[in-house]
């Protein structure tokens, strides 16, 4: 359904336009019909810029990004909208995703003005109301508030129902928990579940690997704009194979263990590798092989 | 899973807000507006500039209607003094300063509102469009306001003056709207520009909305005190260019304003003949005029900044 | 002897009333102890830290005491807390690594800090540097600008600054949220290396992250809507909480080897009450599931087990 040829993102940066900072650096991947892929990366790694490329709100400066085959840098006017109809996106801070002069029902009225101008009143307000009830949240309660009025786990469930009502395909979810409390994240991370049951495809954007594991398919560990690892979540948390994944996943503090190593591991230089497939789906890139527990023994790269 | 109709404010760790305060009281949603009107209301320099800029232009506006004097006919004995058969004495002419005076407010006022209201409309318009399409748009605006920048306006206007012999109110009010808007275009291009980043408006874009719409409906709410400020600031500016201009005897040929007053009162020597009356009143015009206007600004500055209002 | 809290009630002041954000809590805090204080948004543990060093304008100290190694620190008064700030009581705020002026060096930045509190800057230079080493920071750093520098050595840097004379108290106001998962744990292990080492005597590390907190703190408090909810040490209240609150928070965690399809973790329902006119009784009443009559009777902390302290009637 999406799919992602070697896209990159660069700045001119430096005084006079001199440097140059790749924030993307030739990324693929792709994303089925019905399937939740998190985008793994911590801070600097890109992964929103690949959220903002994907929802054509920045240009990609070489490569393609594929939806159901039409590259989406040839959308214009009324194809763009109609792409914007099946490709959404939730970001990171609910409350600065809603205009805090206007009520929190105006992203739903905009909805309605630009894709069904047609519609009746009454027909609308039940498909709005069908919309904020599947994503569990009572209609009577959050209608007609003000943003201020809201919790920020009300304010993104608006959002995903503003996404419901123009039936999309493919959700694309930028950091959508991190400003909301642990208890209201795993209620719209299982939302995310339930939809992805009724056919919607979802990118999942985090740098939290607990919230990752929980709801993927699949994963792609990103540094600094590239793909280090990609591959079957299981796969790719269960035998990690490049130092970086490994790394990742032995910083992150785990309720029922304490951490093992307290040296920190030395910053290993940085060099761009290909992707190699150590295993059926399971892409590393510079060919790392795994062994269970994730030594980062690095074994030459197959001839291609 | 139910939710409780108790709502939390943002959910964000560390939010400079204390936690914890809850609905507000009334369940329909107490507007914005409510509370801004609030504090407008006691705010002693908005309220007070305000006053006097209403009570002038009440003057301006009803004074000659009610005292029908002509300003320009000689009517009277020259160097009146005040307070006698001429309320504000007369000029050294022989003409009647008070009538001189209210029908130079009226024309300040025109001037400046239309001078203003021009300035605005051309600088925001500008504005919004350099600051929410950036690029090559951008570029193009920008350019086109430094050369306005950089023409003296002053020459212009002296060769237009040699052109046009007969010039009216209109006329400077066009030439000053056309000429003070840049940096006005300049403020609302920087403003617009760290809106158009936010993320409200993306999801605008994401909605397919078009680009004039969403600056009038998304971004320029968000600026609405702003752009009020500017125009305020705008038409006082007008004001004291409308002064300058006639007191240097570049303003219009065919009526009254307090500039010209003072230009005037310059030239037959009325500060050296002791002939207060003649400049002390249009002078104290401009002055209560655009002083008020500047007030009311810093005034609306506190009501719509939070940060600056007191406790 | 380090700190004890004694009914400690601090309320913010609003337009539209009082703000009990802390509501009478008491807790002691032991010599050489990390206290890893937890909770969601609201539940008043920023306040807490807060107030335990300077109270911000709005902040009114209401009632209760705080003791720091024996003395009566008056934290209600402004300028008599300035002589215990730094040298007593330190404070990383949470926002620190954002607060270092952009125009100045490091290095000169810390000796203008010094000089404020009367110490001189030639004096503590070397143990500076000692300690500088200590958390993996090169010694040209302080010579460096803080654009010059990532998030996690700024963090680090702050960390240093806050406790080079050697404070009695350390409140970590969440120093590593802002932070990727790599440099968290950097910066949690230097943490615990200050305690270690003798830098701070007590450490109050304040969170949203249970997981995290559990990795370096010996003993939790889990705070909710301004009042205690639980603390035990921290292995206790993880295997074994006795708060439904705890229990339900507990339970909502992701942890990475868990899957929605195998195991579908739920949150809690509702959200916290409003503080400015807090319901009489338990203030977790609503959202628990144990919920019964004698919940209208705020139930008094009790210390069901050695060093575990529950506030429930059902515990």
């Amino acid at each position: 359904m999406l799919k992602l040829e070697r896209i990159s993102k660069t700045y001119k940066v430096g005084a006079f336009g001199g440097g140059v900072l790749h924030a993307v650096s030739d990324v693929s991947f792709d994303v089925a019909a019905g399937e939740v892929v998190s985008l793994i990366g911590e801070s600097g790694s890109g992964k929103s810029t690949i959220g903002k490329m994907i929802l054509r709100l920045s240009k990609v400066t070489s490569g393609r990004v594929l939806f159901e085959g039409t590259d989406i840098a040839t959308l214009r006017g009324s194809a763009l909208k109609g792409y914007y109809r099946q490709v959404q996106g939730v970001f990171q801070d609910p409350f600065s995703c809603y205009n805090p002069v206007f009520r929190a029902d105006r992203v739903f009225s905009m909805i309605k003005e630009e894709y069904f101008p047609g519609t009746s009143a009454a027909e609308w307000e039940e498909k709005v109301e069908a919309a904020v009830s599947a994503v569990r949240l009572n209609p009577g309660q959050v209608l007609g508030k003000y943003p201020h009025q809201l919790s920020g786990g009300q304010l993104q469930r608006l959002l995903i129902a503003r996404a419901l009502l123009l039936d999309i395909k493919l959700l694309i979810a930028d950091e959508i928990t991190s400003m909301l409390d642990a208890s209201t994240r795993i209620d719209v991370l299982n939302l995310l579940a339930e939809l992805k049951a009724r056919g919607l495809g979802v990118l999942f954007i985090t740098h939290d690997l607990s919230l990752g594991n929980y709801i993927a398919e699949r994963t792609v560990v990103l540094r600094r704009g590239s793909v280090v690892e990609m591959g079957p979540t299981g796969r790719v948390f269960g035998n990690p194979c490049h130092p970086y994944t490994i790394k990742l996943l032995d910083s992150v503090p785990r309720l029922h263990e304490k951490w093992t190593t307290t040296e920190p591991a030395a910053e290993e230089p940085w060099v761009r590798e290909e992707l190699v497939e150590v295993e059926p789906g399971h892409f590393v890139a510079g060919g790392y092989r795994g062994s269970g527990a994730g030594s980062g023994v690095r074994e030459e790269p197959a001839p291609r | 899973m139910t939710q409780s109709d108790q709502v939390s404010p943002s959910a964000e760790t560390g939010a400079a807000q204390p936690a914890g305060l809850g609905p507000s009281p009334s369940p329909g949603a107490k507007r914005r507006g409510g509370d801004t009107l609030h504090f407008a209301l006691r705010n002693k320099k908005l309220v007070g500039g305000s006053i006097v800029v209403l009570a002038l232009l009440i003057l301006g506006v009803v004074g000659p209607m009610v005292y029908t004097a002509s300003p320009v006919d000689y009517t009277g004995l020259p160097a009146q003094q005040p307070f006698g058969e001429y309320p504000l004495g007369t000029t050294m002419s022989g003409q009647d300063v008070l009538a001189q005076f209210l029908h130079g407010v009226r024309a300040t006022f025109i001037v400046g509102l239309l001078g203003g209201g021009l300035a605005a409309l051309v600088g925001m318009t500008v504005g919004f469009l350099a600051g929410y399409r950036g690029g090559i748009v951008d570029e193009i605006l920008n350019m086109f306001t430094n050369i306005l920048l950089v023409i003296p306006t002053l020459a212009v206007l002296i060769i237009l003056a040699a052109y046009l012999q007969v010039r009216g109110v209109l006329a400077e009010a066009l030439f000053i709207g056309l000429t003070s808007w840049p940096w006005a275009a300049r403020a609302v291009r920087s403003q617009t520009l760290s809106l158009a980043a936010r993320d409200f408006v993306d999801l605008a874009r994401l909605s397919g909305v078009r680009t004039w719409k969403i600056i009038v409906r998304e971004i320029a709410p968000n600026m609405s005190s702003y752009l009020f400020m500017t125009f305020i600031l705008l038409f006082g500016g007008a004001v004291l260019s409308a002064a300058t201009l006639d007191f240097i005897g570049l303003g219009p040929t065919d009526s009254m304003s307090l500039g010209l007053m003072l230009n005037n009162a310059v030239k037959w020597s009325a500060l050296q003949l002791g002939m207060w009356w003649w400049f002390v009143p249009p002078g104290l015009g401009i002055t209560a005029v655009v002083g008020s206007l500047y007030v009311m600004n810093v005034g609306l500055d506190e009501v719509f900044n939070p940060r600056l209002r007191e406790m | 002897m380090g700190l004890r809290v004694n009914d400690l009630r601090v309320y913010y002041r609003t337009l539209r009333g009082e703000v009990k954000a802390l509501d009478g809590v008491t807790f002691e805090v032991g010599d050489g102890e990390i206290l890893g204080l937890a909770g969601e948004s609201g539940c008043g543990k920023s306040t807490l830290g807060k107030s335990l060093i300077r109270l911000d304008g709005r902040m009114r100290h209401v009632g209760g005491t705080v003791e720091l190694d024996g003395v009566e620190l008056p934290i209600g008064d402004d300028a008599a807390m300035n002589r215990y700030r730094y040298t007593e009581v330190s404070l990383i705020p949470q926002y620190a690594m954002s607060a270092l002026n952009p125009t100045r060096r490091i290095g000169k930045m810390i000796a203008e800090l010094l000089e404020s509190r009367g110490v001189r800057y030639k004096d503590v230079a070397e143990e500076l540097e000692r300690r500088l080493d200590l958390v993996e920071l090169p010694r040209d750093v302080l010579g460096n600008y803080p654009i010059e520098l990532s998030g996690g050595m700024k963090q680090r840097v702050v960390m240093v600054v806050s406790t080079l004379l050697n404070p009695s108290l350390l409140i970590a106001d969440e120093v590593t949220s802002a932070l990727d998962v790599s440099t968290q744990k950097a910066v949690a292990t230097a943490l615990v290396g200050f305690r270690d080492r003798g830098f701070v005597k007590s450490m109050v590390f304040v969170t949203h992250d249970i997981s995290l907190t559990h990795q370096i703190a010996d003993t939790i408090m889990v705070m909710y809507a301004g009042r205690l909810a639980e603390k035990a040490p921290s292995g206790r209240i993880i295997e074994s909480p006795r708060h439904p609150y705890t229990r339900a928070l507990i339970d909502s965690l992701p942890e990475v080897g868990v899957r929605y399809e195998e195991r579908k973790l739920s949150g809690i329902p509702g959200s916290p009450p409003s503080l400015l006119d807090p319901p009489p009784g338990c203030r977790f009443r609503d959202r628990c599931p144990l919920a019964s009559d004698e919940c209208v009777e705020a139930p008094p902390v009790t210390e069901v087990e050695k060093g575990h302290y529950v506030a429930c009637w059902k515990a």
